[in-house]
């Protein structure tokens, strides 16, 4: 517990498309690092009246001291996984931050700086496509130092139902290895905060 | 040993604000839900039917539609339940009526609205703070009515708990106003050791039921209520009745009974009106904000201390009755005071009516089913 980085509102988005999963990503997320790490973890939601479709987005605050404001003021980090969202949310990410994008997702990106996967194209390798948001989960998990894979692993197990684990750890590990294998020093480029 | 045991029991969770409001509600003792599921408080709803059908006694039913939803309260409530229901903007409209009936039939009972944007269905999926002055004078006639608000998650946990203490104390319906914002935002909270908790369960009649009169005035102005079906017989009406409960016209009695509903809440406006006083000492400029526009604020504050403003924060959390000594006092202290809220002024109208000239009062209104910002909050406070 002791060894957390030392965070100051860490501002995270994730965003896409109703029934990609994104709420459920910040949900894992959240509780492997409010319940597993030692931090202050706040995550609002915000999505349209559809079951499927339209817009949907989780935000995610870390920090190290107790969080006041709940929601984002400008983004450390920004995941996109539609290209609507891209477009939209781009500009709320303060300097240095970063932008992970879909490529399989997102054709158009605003800048030439980002990490990209194939996200969408790697779940529906792996064989069910509802996996995309747990591929990420993976791929986040290389990406933000802070975060411990053996952390997420248990919040993941605790939230997702024991009859779909199985192929959600494959999902999980295919995005951890590959975000390790194409981008191996993303994890030291940080920046901001 | 003993101890360690203690220790266990204070478990910390992830959760929503609507599942807090869940995890108090069972803390406090409820064991009937009625409800009609309606964003953005489903998951109240959904949880309620999770949990209290693995209880002893607990009952989960879906009703028809939001009367019917808090009829069966009321019922479950004079059968001795600790019931409680949850709803949103439109329900909330629709429940109206029986507000007033277990307002004049003394029937406690917890209500949660979890505000969104209206009029009528509004913005299903988008917060607002607009029912407030509805939570207070929605049913009609003259009532008095205890309406609390939480701004995080732990605190949804905290008020849930104190609002089925306040309904069971005083024998009246309490509104717990949270909007979706709060409702919808996920932290660690712990739940607290149920043993240390301050549980508060309504009185019993010790006398014989041939003596019991249901509606009998006394000091705290709270009779005794037995559970019916405990060989207690009492009629019970929405007319205005005398100390047996039945209907009456006569205008000694009408007077005195009205008088004492009113009693009852204002003589503990002390126990009822709950703050939370944020950096008010030598304040000069305060900030009177609730539910999740307090965190803006709480936000806004440290900004502006950061500066070297000398601002202060006064979170409310009993909305009604109006906290009017304590808002009194920061209008006495100050040189303005600014109410941000998600609607078009309903608790800066309150502030007003307290203020009788004693200082500047702004406002800061936002209602476009967005959360107001800190950064909002700074400008106008700078801009004074």
């Amino acid at each position: 517990m002791s060894k957390d980085m030392p965070l100051n509102r860490f501002e995270i988005r994730l965003s896409g498309l109703g029934g990609q999963g994104i709420i459920t990503l910040g949900k894992i997320m959240g509780q492997a690092l409010a319940l597993d790490h030692g931090y202050y973890v706040t995550q609002t939601q915000s999505y349209g009246p559809e079951a499927r479709g339209g817009a949907s987005r989780s935000d995610l605050v870390i920090s190290s001291s107790p969080i006041s404001y709940p929601k984002t003021i400008s983004l450390d980090l920004l995941v996109a996984l539609s290209q609507e969202a891209c477009n939209k949310f781009f500009t709320n990410l303060k300097a240095g931050g970063f932008l992970v994008v879909d490529t399989s997702m997102v054709a158009q990106t605003p800048t030439n700086i980002f990490l990209g996967l194939p996200l969408t194209d790697m779940a529906r390798k792996i064989g069910l496509v509802q996996t995309a948001n747990i591929v990420t989960l993976g791929a986040l998990t290389h990406f933000l130092p802070f975060m411990r894979a053996a952390s997420v692993r248990k919040s993941l197990k605790s939230i997702l139902p024991s009859k779909i684990i199985d192929i959600n750890i494959k999902a999980f590990n295919a995005g951890f290895n590959a975000a390790k294998k194409e981008y191996p020093d993303a994890p030291e480029k940080w920046t901001s905060s | 040993m003993a101890n360690k045991t203690k220790k266990k029991k204070q478990t910390e969770i992830f959760a929503l604000g609507n599942e807090a409001v869940v995890e108090g509600a069972l803390l406090a003792g409820c064991d009937f839900f009625a409800g009609y599921p309606i964003t953005p408080s489903t998951e109240i709803a959904e949880e309620m039917a999770r949990r209290l059908p693995c209880l002893e006694r607990g009952v989960f039913i879906q009703m028809e539609d939001e009367i019917a939803s808090l009829g069966a309260v009321i019922g479950a409530s004079l059968a001795g339940r600790k019931a409680m229901t949850a709803t949103s903007g439109p329900g909330f409209s629709l429940m109206q009526e029986h507000i007033g009936y277990a307002c004049i039939t003394e029937t406690p009972l917890v209500l949660v609205n979890v505000m969104r944007a209206g009029p009528s269905t509004g913005m299903p999926t988008s917060p607002a703070q607009a029912d407030v002055q509805q939570a207070r004078w929605g049913t009609h006639g003259d009532h008095p009515i205890v309406v609390l608000s939480a701004g995080d998650v732990q605190e949804c946990l905290e008020m849930t708990v104190t609002a089925f203490n306040f309904a069971e104390k005083y024998r009246t319906p309490v509104i717990l106003l949270l909007d979706e914002v709060t409702a919808h935002t996920r932290e660690k909270i712990t739940i607290p050791d149920p043993e240390g908790l301050y549980i508060y369960s309504r009185l019993l009649p010790s006398m014989p039921p041939e003596w019991y009169m249901p509606f009998e005035d006394n000091m705290r102005g709270v009779s005794a209520m037995p559970p019916l079906g405990s060989g207690y017989r009492y009629h019970v009406t929405g007319l205005t009745h005398d100390d047996h409960g039945y209907p009456t016209s006569k205008p000694k009695e009408v007077e005195s009974f009205i008088n004492r509903l009113f009693r009852k809440i204002d003589q503990f406006f002390y126990d009822i009106q709950i703050v939370d006083e944020i950096q008010c000492g030598d304040a000069d400029t305060c900030i009177i904000a609730y539910g999740c526009v307090g965190r803006s604020a709480e936000l806004a504050v440290q900004m502006a201390r950061e500066r070297g403003e000398k601002v202060g924060l006064l979170k409310l959390k009993t909305l009604f009755p109006f906290p009017r000594p304590v808002v009194e006092k920061m209008l006495r202290q100050c040189s303005s005071v600014l109410v941000p809220e998600m609607n078009m002024g309903q608790i800066s109208r309150e502030v007003k009516r307290v203020n009788n000239g004693l200082s500047k009062v702004n406002t800061l209104n936002r209602i476009d089913g967005q959360i107001i910002t800190p950064g909002e909050i700074l400008k106008k406070l700078l801009k004074g």
